[in-house]
């Protein structure tokens, strides 16, 4: 595994390339350019305050500002989340012709994948802090946790990007179970509402690695708390398990795939 | 660091044919199924074969080696495995120094981006830094002769620039390992004579080169050995000459098989004053012997023998009857051979030779012997098409209409020199 990582490393000029040509052929091919990066989040933050509106209508209490600054802070990470895994998932199948004509490590697909999103999420969290400006957040010491936060989720994205990318070379169907997964996912995670809304019931939703993540998004920047230490923990445990699985996983199919695209 | 850049050594390679399950709601049935049927195992093996069997040989520096046979030999397999993109069944192989490999050149190009973002895209899928590239980019592009185009999205390029810039930058990776596979199949005559002259370049400064190609003759012209391969087995190695000639003929084990003929053409050898060969000079005598048997009773036949051009547009025809000898009938089990001699005043092109055993009065066709590839003509004096006329200039002047008078090239030479 030290002489693959060697390897990679070596071909890191290369990462850099293909994320470069699927963030540039992404905004050359959209008309709005870099608005995309920007605009599905902000759907999402429209659609995540209208439900909080509705929440707060309901339990007939007043919508506050670190609710909305909440919903707002937790849709950008998990569009992130969505639009890495389903662009990774995508990467090899989309990349065939180099997968079976040239060699180099292929890990660089779903890789670069993760990275041309995470790029997106540096664009639209301009917008953000704009935002979070507007309504007058405020700030704190507790927002050096966000680096740490972002860095799992990348880490996390990467390991089941991999596992997708190769998994979807060998059974065509997988993109579509990984996009219903996707596209309902958002309902059992904590993105719309907050698992302290759940009191004891919500250590089970916590079980999501991505739920103690965006809550620590929610705590640091909106709440101006720590985010919950030992659950960030299982989730940054589950990342790693996830990106070393995810690599040995793609290591040990990644011989066949020129045979099996 | 050692002599030998390329090695494979008791290579095999197994494929499956037939059915893969390629998605899960295929899979999980097949494998319920599998836990009640224990009889699948055997049907699995029959859909297995070997692409490549024992394969062994290896590239010295400085070499160039090449690698013929028909379409699914096992060819391009070798490729993909000395370029790592497949991995051997059993077997090993050594890599000696950067590797490129020319498998479809254009293949990292991306379509919404630039001639000149492709250049850079591509040149890092072949292993290039980007200082490196930058470093070359006005030979590379100089090379592919599409300067006007260069910041165009290569989705609006013809497909003959496409290639042109795919070789160019990989023919500037300066690999010390370099495979070819068929890419000198695009672009017009100029473009694959300057391809040529690239490779020539770069085997003179040590760089080992495997190149794989249905042009017989530009493997010919460039390579120091070759391969044959014919169903995933070397069947031969050595002098390009000695293994295309043998190549050649195995077309006719083909026709051989059939057992319903009457006729059978069992031996067509083509040689020059030094024996068996594929090369001519324009101009050069050649002389083809022909051997054929019979299966059953047959009367009034010729022997013909005819060439066509690449386009397998006939460029000449004879036979035995035409030539005087008058025809033929053989017994069962008799046996003919005759032998022509020709002198061949092709032009400069390949040529493929065709046998035939035919009855002129029923227009039978009895037998047919086809070379699988074709004989090259060589002419000192560059001439195109089918024939050598073997032209020479003998006037050459300019009229200048201001002075009148005509005045010989040389007298206008030596006024420019004074």
């Amino acid at each position: 595994m030290k002489e693959e990582l060697q390897e990679l490393y070596k071909y890191r000029g290369l990462l850099y390339m293909i994320t470069y040509r699927d963030i540039k052929v992404r905004y050359k091919q959209s008309i709005m350019g870099f608005m995309w990066a920007v605009l599905m989040p902000i759907l999402i933050v429209m659609a995540g305050i209208v439900v909080r509106y509705a929440y707060a209508l309901a339990a007939n209490v007043p919508l506050k500002t670190p609710d909305i600054a909440s919903v707002a802070v937790k849709s950008l990470p998990w569009a992130f989340l969505v639009s890495s895994i389903r662009f990774a998932c995508l990467s090899l199948i989309n990349n065939n012709n180099l997968v079976t004509k040239i060699y180099f490590p292929k890990e660089i697909f779903p890789i670069a994948a993760v990275m041309a999103s995470l790029f997106d999420l540096f664009v639209a969290s301009g917008a953000l802090i704009i935002f979070l400006l507007i309504i007058q957040t405020g700030w704190s010491l507790y927002l050096i946790w966000t680096p740490v936060l972002l860095l799992t989720m990348v880490l996390l994205a990467t390991g089941i990007g991999m596992i997708v990318s190769a998994a979807s070379l060998f059974f065509r169907d997988v993109k579509f179970i990984v996009e219903v997964l996707l596209t309902f996912g958002i309902f059992f995670t904590p993105v719309f509402f907050d698992v302290s809304m759940f009191g004891d019931k919500g250590k089970w939703l916590l079980l999501n690695p991505m739920s103690p993540i965006l809550d620590g998004f929610s705590a640091c920047v909106a709440h101006h708390q720590s985010p919950n230490l030992p659950w960030f923990a299982y989730s940054f445990v589950f990342a790693m398990v996830a990106l070393l699985g995810g690599y040995v996983f793609f290591k040990h199919l990644e011989p066949a795939f020129a045979e099996s695209i | 660091m050692s002599d030998v850049a390329l090695r494979m050594e008791r290579v095999y390679k197994k494929f499956r044919k037939g059915e893969v399950y390629n998605s899960l709601r295929d899979l999980l049935p097949a494998l319920t199924g599998k836990m009640f049927r224990q009889q699948e195992l055997s049907e699995k093996d029959k859909r297995e074969f070997w692409a490549l069997r024992d394969i062994s040989f290896e590239v010295k520096r400085g070499e160039a080696l090449g690698i013929i046979g028909h379409n699914g030999a096992g060819k391009s397999t070798i490729l993909k495995i000395l370029s790592r993109i497949m991995k051997p069944t059993t077997g090993s192989i050594v890599v000696n120094g950067r590797f490129s490999a020319l498998i479809e050149v254009s293949a990292g190009f991306h379509q919404d981006l630039t001639g000149r973002e492709n250049i850079f895209l591509n040149g890092t899928i072949l292993g290039m830094t980007r200082r490196e590239i930058e470093s070359k980019l006005d030979q590379i592009i100089a090379f592919s002769g599409i300067e006007e185009f260069i910041d165009t999205p290569v989705k609006r390029y013809s497909s003959g620039m496409y290639a042109r810039l795919g070789f160019s930058v990989a023919a500037h990776v300066d690999p010390e390992v370099l495979i070819v596979d068929e890419v000198l199949s695009v672009g017009d005559y100029v473009f694959q004579q300057k391809c040529m002259e690239r490779m020539k370049e770069v085997t003179r400064t040590g760089t080992a080169v495997l190149f794989v190609s249905h042009n017989l003759r530009s493997i010919a012209e460039f390579c120091n050995g070759c391969l044959l391969l014919e169903h995933g087995r070397l069947v031969m190695s050595g002098s390009p000459n000695d293994v295309i000639q043998r190549y050649m003929n195995s077309g006719r084990i083909v026709g051989r098989q059939d057992e319903s003929k009457p006729v059978v053409i069992s031996e067509v050898r083509i040689r020059s004053q030094h024996g068996e060969s594929v090369r001519f000079e324009s101009g050069e005598t050649a002389w083809i012997d022909v051997e054929l048997t019979a299966r059953r009773t047959c009367t009034k036949m010729a022997v013909v023998l005819f060439f066509t051009d690449e386009s397998y547009y006939e460029v000449f025809n004879t036979s035995t009857e035409r030539l005087g000898n008058g025809n033929f009938s053989l017994d069962p089990d008799d046996t003919f051979s005759c032998s022509f001699e020709l002198r061949l005043n092709f032009a400069n092109g390949s040529f493929r030779p065709v046998v035939a055993v035919y009855r002129y009065d029923t227009e039978t066709l009895l037998d047919r012997w086809e070379s699988a590839t074709c004989i090259y003509v060589g002419s000192a004096t560059d001439v195109r098409g089918a024939v050598n006329c073997f032209p020479q200039v003998v006037r050459h002047e300019v009229v200048k209409a201001t002075a009148g008078k005509s005045k010989t090239l040389t007298a206008i030479l030596s006024e420019g020199s004074e």
